[in-house]
């Protein structure tokens, strides 16, 4: 069967380039899921997780939004910022959910710290889906 | 004639500075190999950006998006792109020199905006409407740590405080050459080597949103793009000033070794001959 080729970039690097039979992304009008042959689509993406199936091998990353652009052969994600599931530092999300969360307790710059909560915890729960997954280690506590 | 004394202590204090631009010489070699890696590896990202957006703007070329407008100049932005460090030959002068002589050429004010202390201090020096700054960013910066400084400049152009937005950086070449240079930010111009991808593209939600979307961000990538590159600039700059130090220590230590040996001899002369007119004197 025809495969993708997925690209993820930012603009400090390449993170990711693999080859794969399925994508799911967070378009800004909805989830998006691309097999090979899609009709070619360029659409802004929200902060979420992007997920890259290549038969059994799964790829989750975080991505804090960018764009997505489909060919029928390719599919090139352009990250704002972006990490792979097995790089999110946990104790790093926990940390910065708690100080998010102490920011909104103090009412200052309440949409700065809506905004960085909501990342936080968008980063937990991607480590955290990737963990019950592959049975990773449970965090360090 | 300087002593014998004299002449050790100044070879010696010409060793010891020898050691440090040897050492200097040695770091930004390999700082130099490390900004380059990142420069390369911002490639990607920039150069699809551009070529959706050329893609973009040749789809609906009426959409006129503010960043594209061309409007009567009345104000202008320079973002200067320096080091935070000196000891880099011309390299900071040469950037700022060319901003400020930019500045004085053109027919309406300037305003700054700067990333690096060496032009930030300039630029406060010479008491110029200094925007906002963004230095210390160390060796390696991120998208993030650029940012701040970007979107200042993008507010005031979006506020209609100035009209044009140029950024001043120190251009790659090679590592023996490095060129202060100017260039267009916003009006943005279609990237001229880029290639389009020729498909036809669905958007969603539609072409407008999509370029919306995208131009804030190409113009983020150039100004990140060329802080990125002025650093590995910075850094071949240094490694070559670092070894002309190092080079013309060399060159002393030997002149001073020359003439040590001289003074040396000299003396060594001296007694020789004051011992053997003081046994002939004994003899007779």
């Amino acid at each position: 069967m025809a495969k993708l080729q997925v690209e993820l970039v930012t603009a400090e690097g390449r993170i990711l380039s693999e080859e794969a039979d399925f994508v799911l992304a967070p378009g800004v009008e909805g989830d998006l899921g691309v097999l090979p042959n899609h009709i070619p689509l360029l659409t802004p993406l929200r902060t979420g997780e992007v997920m890259v199936r290549n038969g059994e091998a799964e790829h989750i990353l975080f991505v804090a939004g960018g764009f997505l652009e489909v060919l029928p052969d390719k599919v090139t994600i352009l990250a704002d910022a972006a990490e792979r599931a097995e790089d999110i530092d946990e104790a790093r999300a926990e940390e910065s959910r708690k100080r998010a969360q102490e920011l909104l307790a103090q009412d200052i710059g309440n949409y700065e710290a809506s905004l960085a909560l909501e990342r936080a915890e968008l980063r937990l729960r991607v480590a955290d889906v990737r963990r019950r997954r592959h049975g990773g280690h449970p965090p360090a506590q | 004639m300087p002593s014998l004394r004299d002449l050790r202590r100044r070879i010696k204090g010409v060793q010891n500075m020898r050691k440090i631009t040897k050492a200097m010489e040695l770091v930004a070699a390999a700082r130099m190999r490390r900004a380059q890696e990142r420069v390369l590896a911002a490639r990607p990202y920039s150069d699809e950006i551009a070529s959706i957006m050329t893609e973009l703007m040749r789809r609906s070329p009426q959409y006129q998006h503010p960043y594209l407008q061309v409007r009567p100049v009345e104000k202008r932005l320079i973002i200067l792109v320096t080091g935070d460090r000196g000891l880099c030959g011309a390299l900071n002068s040469n950037n700022t020199r060319l901003a400020v002589r930019e500045a004085a050429q053109s027919t309406v004010p300037v305003s700054y905006v700067t990333i690096g202390r060496r032009g930030r201090d300039v630029i406060r020096r010479l008491h110029r409407d200094l925007i906002a700054d963004q230095s210390m960013l160390g060796d390696r910066p991120t998208m993030g740590d650029v940012l701040p400084a970007a979107r200042v400049a993008m507010e005031q152009f979006e506020s209609g405080e100035v009209q044009q937005i140029d950024i001043v950086y120190a251009r790659f070449i090679s590592v023996g050459r490095q060129q202060a240079t100017l260039q267009r930010v916003i009006p943005v111009e279609a990237p001229e080597d880029a290639k389009a991808v020729s498909a036809d593209f669905e958007y969603e939600p539609d072409p407008k949103d999509v370029l919306d979307a995208l131009l804030p961000r190409y113009v983020e990538a150039q100004v990140y793009r060329a802080v990125l590159e002025n650093g590995a600039s910075e850094q071949a700059a240094r490694m070559l000033a670092m070894r002309n130090a190092s080079d013309n220590a060399s060159e002393f230590i030997d002149d001073l070794t020359l003439t040590a040996n001289k003074v040396r001899q000299a003396s060594i002369t001296t007694e020789l001959m004051e011992i053997v007119s003081g046994a002939a004197a004994l003899e007779g």
